[in-house]
């Protein structure tokens, strides 16, 4: 009965499925070099990125699309995909009052007010709509600190020196087939640079919002902490209902110099598609961050609930003597979704210490993986990795997998890896039960205590998020 | 205590329950009013914990024929969430353990749960507190075990005040408590009797499911009732505990026999 019952969690209504009826500015579909011209051009681009672009362009030509994650998913039309959708408004807003209302709007029914009233207090937001990025909360006060927080345009307009310096420098232009795709056509992101011995006075947050049915989101996020800087970065994404599928491929670098570090968070909510599997984002990103300095430190924390398909490993290089690496990671997957998710911890420097917890969840017919690389290099003497991954299994017909790398060139580095996996038990959902704890409830309950170690580790205004969140992408009819 | 104006809380008729299609309940009968303490005894497998969790409502269980009115009200279309929240308890033999999920918290959900449907205000996090702080009293427990998990790590003794921490917090109307005293020691046992003597009165009842007379020496019963076979074998006053204390089960087999039923 139980199994049943808990088959019948179907998916939540998605609320973030409304679409924005707004003019937008589209190259046409396909992709070619005169394509990834256009793109560049219609941003004004300086050279050293066009060329960029195009080298990006003509490597992932020569690739193939990876097809060794426990994924399936019908072929992609890469020249079925728009490339390129802006909405169409002024040039150039000066301030927010220039921002059409519908964008604006859009954002307020996401709960994101941009509004001057209505701001997240202490939280600074770029809003990413389609390709490119409409406003950004509190630049002038971050300014005072000399932060600098805008899009990925502005930045290349007004910071070229930076972007050039560290684009690419930690994922390259032809680290991998979705990485390379995404040098070529990317459109916009945030770009964050916290500057020498500053403690960012307020977290900085990108949201991400897909609307048109047919076009691809290509993200690039480029964050820079110099020695003794710090930050906490947040990025969110929603998109609409469509019943096909909408690729997003995005490329987030991280540098960190010298006892800096960053902490940088994700709550990942892409329309998943429907209970049977129709339609949803295809999320394929390239995360990675570089700890360059000594004592640097990168921390990521994902709570992945979204996407019809999710195909993404935060990684850490840890060259830096003594830095530290921590991943934490809490995957949801419901219905038909398919997430191959982890972490790479490349151990360079000596002393480096990395830690991995991995929650996943599996309910329907989902199927959710966690795959890691641990590598100790021959120069990360007393180099240390904890790993912890645990899997939850809800009703009968979901699939979890664990796939530990680990490769040590240094004996006098330790590995632990742990792992467990649990179903939720009919006697424990009975016991909440038979203390008039109802039946969703108590499936949610058991859900966040599971994923406590996680949650603890995001940013105070959105660990609740996070807990409603995981609540609602279970709630369902309950048999 | 048996009294001329109690109300009929609990009329079971003729009930029969199977697990995995073993019939396990064959016909039980059996009605329990307020303030009354009833104990149900019998050896393994005579279906007395069968018995409790049909009442509850676990899934496991199917109930083939026969009725359970709970005041009046068909027991088994309400769900076992529904069931709980209108005051039947159920004290669990092998308390189970949640990880990750905090016994205060769960404490507080489950009791603002019945409360809403006592038409009493929910508490918040503080003043749940209080209110629990004054309940632990009840069974002497420490506080510390309200910021752990649910029953995690917790000794079978533990566990066991846990249950009547939580009967305590939620006052149902009938407390059905399966073997609560097995794995206890004397003083655990003396404790968790105690708490349940407290919160026996005149507008509730307790079902008290035991292998041994001992809890009954903590506990005096109105009734006890002797089950075998998935029946109520028979019925009599707190002497037929002490009886089978000194004669034991064996003239049950006789009288089963007798019935051709064993």
């Amino acid at each position: 009965m139980t199994s049943t019952s808990t088959r019948d969690l179907v998916s939540q209504p998605y609320k973030y499925g409304f679409v924005t009826d707004i003019e937008t500015d589209k190259i046409e579909k396909g992709l070619s070099e005169e394509v990834v011209r256009l793109i560049s051009s219609k941003k004004d681009e300086p050279e050293f990125l066009l060329n960029f672009r195009l080298k990006a362009f003509r490597h992932w030509l020569t690739l193939e699309e990876p097809d060794w994650a426990a994924l399936g998913y019908e072929a992609i039309d890469y020249q079925n995909i728009i490339y390129y959708a802006a909405p169409k408004q002024q040039a150039k807003k000066a301030s927010l009052d220039e921002v059409d209302p519908k964008l604006l709007e859009t954002f307020e029914k996401l709960g994101i007010p941009l509004s001057e009233q209505k701001r997240l207090s202490n939280v600074a937001v770029d809003a990413v709509f389609d390709s490119v990025s409409i406003a950004t909360t509190y630049r002038e006060k971050l300014a005072e600190h000399g932060v600098v927080f805008c899009s990925f345009t502005e930045a290349v307009k007004d910071h070229p020196e930076l972007i050039e310096r560290y684009l690419g420098s930690v994922v390259s232009s032809n680290d991998n087939y979705f990485a390379a795709l995404n040098s070529a056509v990317f459109s916009d992101g945030s770009f964050v640079f916290i500057p020498k011995g500053v403690e960012c006075p307020m977290e900085l947050s990108t949201y991400f919002r897909i609307n048109s049915g047919d076009t691809g989101q290509f993200e690039r996020t480029l964050i820079v902490a110099e020695e003794g800087a710090s930050v906490s970065y947040l990025e969110g994404c929603t998109a609409p209902m469509f019943d096909t599928n909408q690729l997003h491929a995005a490329v987030v670098e991280l540098v960190v110099l010298d006892d800096a570090s960053i902490k940088y968070s994700t709550v990942q909510n892409w329309y998943a598609g429907d209970e049977n599997g129709v339609g949803g984002i295809y999320n394929f990103v390239t995360k990675r961050g570089q700890c360059r300095g000594a004592r640097s430190r990168i921390s990521w924390t994902q709570v992945e609930t979204g996407s019809a398909i999710t195909w993404k490993y935060p990684s850490c290089v840890l060259q830096g003597a003594d830095s530290v690496g921590e991943f934490y990671s809490v995957a949801l997957t419901n219905n038909c979704q398919q997430a191959d998710t982890g972490t790479k911890m490349i151990h360079i420097g000596p002393r480096t210490r990395s830690t991995i917890v991995s929650k996943g969840i599996s309910a329907g017919r989902s199927s959710n993986s966690y795959r890691g690389l641990v590598q100790m290099g021959p120069r990360a003497k007393g180099a240390r990795n904890y790993s912890q991954c645990d899997s939850m299994l809800i009703g009968d017909q979901a699939a979890a997998n664990t796939y530990p790398y680990i490769r040590s060139q240094q004996p006098q580095a330790a590995i632990e890896h742990e792992a467990s996996t649990c179903r939720i038990s009919e006697d424990q959902l009975f016991y909440l039960q038979s203390r008039g704890i109802g039946f969703e409830e108590a499936v949610s309950m058991m859900v966040s205590g599971f994923c406590r170690d996680v949650f603890n580790q995001l940013p105070m205004e959105f660990a609740a998020e996070a807990d409603k969140l995981l609540a609602l992408k279970l709630e369902g009819s309950v048999g | 205590m048996i009294r001329p104006d109690a109300e009929l809380l609990l009329d079971i008729t003729d009930l029969h329950a199977s697990v995995e299609d073993q019939p396990i309940l064959k016909g039980v009968n059996l009605q329990v009013r307020s303030g009354e303490i009833h104990a149900v005894m019998g050896r393994n497998g005579s279906g007395k914990s069968t018995l409790s969790k049909v009442l509850a409502g676990h899934p496991a269980y199917r109930v083939t024929s026969g009725t359970v009115l709970y005041r009046g009200e068909n027991l088994f279309e309400l769900e076992a969430e529904e069931r709980a929240r209108l005051g039947v308890f159920l004290g669990f033999q092998y308390p189970v353990e949640i990880p990750g999920v905090s016994n205060l918290e769960f404490l507080r959900v489950a009791t603002n749960a019945r409360r809403l449907k006592r038409n009493l205000e929910e508490l918040d996090t503080f003043d749940f507190e209080d209110h629990v702080q004054e309940r632990l009293k009840v069974v002497q427990m420490d506080p510390a075990f309200l910021e752990r998990s649910v029953n995690e790590g917790f000794s079978g003794g533990e566990k066991k005040r846990n249950e009547i921490l939580q009967m305590a917090l939620l006052e149902p109307v009938v407390a059905i408590l399966d073997e609560t005293d097995s794995g206890l020691d004397i003083d655990a046992l003396r404790i968790v009797a105690g708490g349940v003597n407290q919160l026996a009165n005149a507008d509730n009842a307790t079902l008290l499911i035991t292998h041994y007379q001992r809890l009954l020496d903590e506990i005096t019963p109105d009734y006890v009732h002797v089950m075998a076979s998935g029946r109520i074998l028979r019925t009599g006053g707190r002497e037929l505990a002490l009886e089978l204390e000194q004669t034991g089960y064996d003239w049950v087999d006789k009288e089963l026999a007798a019935q051709g039923v064993a």
